[in-house]
């Protein structure tokens, strides 16, 4: 099972180590990981999307917890939330192809960040399957590089994060 | 006032109530040693190799309780204390040690004498710091000994850049702790408790496994009365031993992969386990799929992740043990159950398990036995001398023909196995016990991984007692050889090289041999009377001794292997990986 979990950590040197190190010391997996400072400038927040079955997410949320600079571990599996990425997708359809791949794009509400003689350069910011989606759609036209932000995540108002 | 920050340290040191130091200098720690000149509160131990001051620190804390204290220098300094630092993290042992590290501007450059110690300490550390800023310094110490006495116990480094000790600071000692990422939990959940007091009300044939958690919170007490209040046999893992006392009535000693036919036939039988400061580990569990297939498991435990990490869990208390025990015990007497009537049965077969297969080994009259050396050990310390174990067969021995009453009383590296943790283990014990009688059981291999400590306790005058049950070989990896690799013995003879008398007496210590069975209590009463100095007591063994019962990796823990099963074809014997 696919678990997103964001950990508030100890906005400090090393911590992102101390929780990368957990991870690859266990043998857990991190399929995506994205760091950022909250409001508080103290803190972090870091979303780490993992897969295991329940008794590896329970070792990965327990770990995470006992690390001395996490202080809260919240698994989005039983939380309603709201997440999304955004990936940088840079593609070179044919010329007659252009208008068509732009008109995809728009649809997806896709920016076009950077153009060029031969490439077009879309950033689309959207939950799994809409990302997923969008790939797999424009994957025909040539895409020469792509990036992603990794999953961030954020509970729906009302849900009391515990 | 100003203080250089080597003063603040040393400062905070005494205000955490610190007498001794484990250490060794160099470069980039020579404020901190300097001030340590004329320091007359806490005593510095100079040891001879910087593992050695780890293991004395960790020696000193499984001893006496308190947490155990090291200062080393930066670099290979550093690196040497790794072993040591494992050893206490596995087995949950409150140190604080501190790296001398090059000054701040340096760092990353690859400058003379420079380890990353935190990168390379994160994983077997419980936390650990670099000290960046002097005025960090008093606060990053009281957090150090604040998290490595509490919750589940374990070691912390504190890295302390050149110019850190050199600067100057105002002191302020905080008076309180507060680190919002860390609060373990004391408590056990009141309806999991009541839940436990019936599943023990209900169970017809419980066991308890006492392990290491038992004696960190001090727990031996609560652990007897729970024992006696509803008459329950209970068994200990090596890190229990102590824990609860191995001449009760209702023990039956240590289980798992060399532990007695009774306590593991007892387990795999019964319909209820309580795991009480265990992890589960699997030289305890055997094949986990097959272990206590019957029993519904309690497991408790100050530490989360130790539950249901290994084996399936019915009923988890997460909580120091001492306070869930009591609330436990609380609920048991309100019971009032009759239950010696009601356990008589579970215990006769306990009785009729402990008669049909006995710890034992065959005594000889031409050559010593292992196992006679530590029996004669009890019997002339009278149960009450403080065991260090080196690891091996000798470490097995110690755990099975010693009964240990009090805990505190057994040192052994139980999580990581370390060869060479003893001997440094029993000088740090010898120097928090001044009194008592500390014996290290070595074997030839391990002592000789830090046979240079000798020194150490012949300058501190601290008669420590080295048992070597020289049996001319690594002896346990032989074992393994002989009984699943063909008796090819691939580099685990060590022709008996040394001479340990000689070597004793070379560093100023008292050297004793014997050769025979009669000469074995005389050495150990005269090496026994011997109040000045160490001691080590050379005991030529029978190379052939194996450790028995043994429970093959990958077996079930009543899938055991007896010395008479020697003689049946090998193939049978075949270790699953
Ligand atoms: C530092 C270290 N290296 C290797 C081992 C693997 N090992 C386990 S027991 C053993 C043999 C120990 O020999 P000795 O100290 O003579 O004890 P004996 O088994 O003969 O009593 C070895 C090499 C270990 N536990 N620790
Ligand atoms: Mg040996």
């Amino acid at each position: 099972m696919r678990h997103t979990i964001s950990v508030l950590v100890e906005n400090k040197f090393g911590v992102l180590s101390r929780v990368s190190g957990l991870f690859s010391g266990r043998g857990f997996n991190i399929e995506s990981l994205s760091v950022g400072e909250t409001i508080d400038r103290s803190v972090s927040l870091m979303t780490i999307v993992t897969t295991g079955d329940d008794q590896i997410v329970e070792q990965i949320t327990k770990q995470l917890n006992k690390l001395i600079d996490v202080i809260k571990v919240v698994d989005f599996m039983d939380v309603d939330h709201v997440e999304r990425e955004m990936v940088l997708i840079k593609v070179a359809p044919r010329k007659n192809d252009k208008s068509e791949f732009l008109k995809l794009a728009e649809i997806f509400r896709g920016r076009i960040v950077d153009s060029g003689p031969a490439t077009f350069t879309v950033e689309i910011t959207g939950d799994e399957k809409k990302i997923a989606a969008f790939i797999e759609l424009v994957r025909p036209y040539g895409i020469k590089e792509f990036v992603r932000t990794g999953k961030v995540a954020i509970a729906r108002e009302g849900v009391k994060r515990t | 006032m100003k203080m250089s920050g080597a003063e603040i340290l040393i400062e905070c040191l005494k205000r955490e109530g610190v007498k001794h130091i484990f250490g060794y200098p160099g470069g980039v720690v020579l404020n901190i040693f300097d001030v340590l000149y004329d320091e007359k509160d806490i005593e510095l131990i100079l040891t001879r190799h910087e593992q050695g001051a780890v293991h004395a620190a960790d020696g000193y804390a499984r001893a006496s309780g308190r947490t155990g204290v090291c200062i080393v220098t930066s670099g290979p300094g550093a690196t040497n204390t790794v072993t040591g630092i494992a050893t206490a993290s596995m087995d949950s042992i409150p140190l604080v040690v501190f790296s001398g590290q090059v000054p701040t501007m340096l760092i990353g450059n690859d400058a003379f004498q420079e380890a990353d110690i935190v990168g390379i300490t994160r994983p077997c550390t419980k936390h650990n710091y670099l000290v960046k800023d002097i005025n960090d310094l008093a606060r990053t110490v009281r957090e150090a000994f604040h998290i490595a006495s509490t919750g589940r116990p374990g070691p912390v480094l504190i890295d302390l850049p050149k110019d850190v000790t050199a600067g100057t600071a105002e002191f302020k000692w905080p008076e309180q702790v507060s680190i919002r990422g860390y609060n373990p939990t004391y408590h056990g959940n009141k309806w999991m408790i009541r839940q436990a007091a019936q599943m023990i009300a209900k169970s017809k044939k419980p066991v308890i496994m006492a392990g290491g958690g038992v004696v960190l919170s001090g727990a031996a007490k609560e652990v007897k009365e729970l024992a006696e209040a509803a008459t329950i046999p209970v068994t200990t893992t090596l890190m229990g031993l102590g824990g609860f006392p191995g001449s009760h009535r209702l023990s039956m000693g240590m289980l798992g992969m060399h532990g007695t036919y009774y306590a593991n036939r007892a387990v795999q039988d019964a319909d209820l386990l309580i795991g009480i400061g265990v992890r589960f580990d699997d030289r305890v569990t055997g094949r986990t799929s097959a272990f206590a297939p019957g029993a519904k498991i309690i497991h408790i435990d100050i530490d989360p992740t130790s539950i249901r990490k290994n084996v399936r869990v019915d009923l988890p208390v997460v909580g120091d043990v001492r306070n869930v025990l009591r609330d436990i015990l609380k609920v048991i007497r309100e019971q009032k159950g009759q239950w010696e009537a009601v356990r008589k049965s579970w215990l006769k077969q306990i009785d009729a398990w402990k008669k049909e297969k006995p710890l034992s080994y065959t005594f000889d009259k031409k050559i010593i036995k292992p196992e006679f050396v530590v029996e004669k050990i009890y019997e002339i310390s009278r149960g009450r001398a403080i065991i260090c174990t080196e690891v091996g067969q000798n470490q097995m021995w110690a755990a099975q023909f010693y009964k240990y009453d009090e805990p505190r009383q057994w040192l052994s590296s139980g999580g990581l196995g370390t060869m060479g943790y003893g001997f440094p283990a029993a000088i740090g014990a010898q120097i928090a016990c001044p009194g008592k009688l500390v014996v290290d059981i070595a074997g030839d291999g391990s002592i000789q991984m830090n046979i240079q400590e000798l020194a150490t306790a012949v300058v501190n005058r601290l008669p420590v007692k080295v048992a070597i049950l020289n049996n001319g070989y690594l002896g346990m990896v032989r074992q393994w050889q002989e009984l699943f690799f063909r008796e090819r013995y691939s580099h685990t003879r060590l022709d008996t090289v040394p001479d340990f008398v000689k070597v004793a007496e070379a560093y100023g210590a008292v050297g004793l041999r014997a050769v025979k069975p009669p000469e074995v209590e005389p050495v150990i009463r005269e090496a026994f009377s011997i109040k000045d100095r160490p001691v080590f007591m050379d005991f030529i063994v029978d190379w052939r001794e194996k450790v028995f019962p043994m429970v093959p990796a990958g077996a079930a823990i009543d899938e055991m292997i007896f010395d008479e099963e020697e003689k049946k074809p090998a193939k049978k014997l075949k270790a699953v990986k």
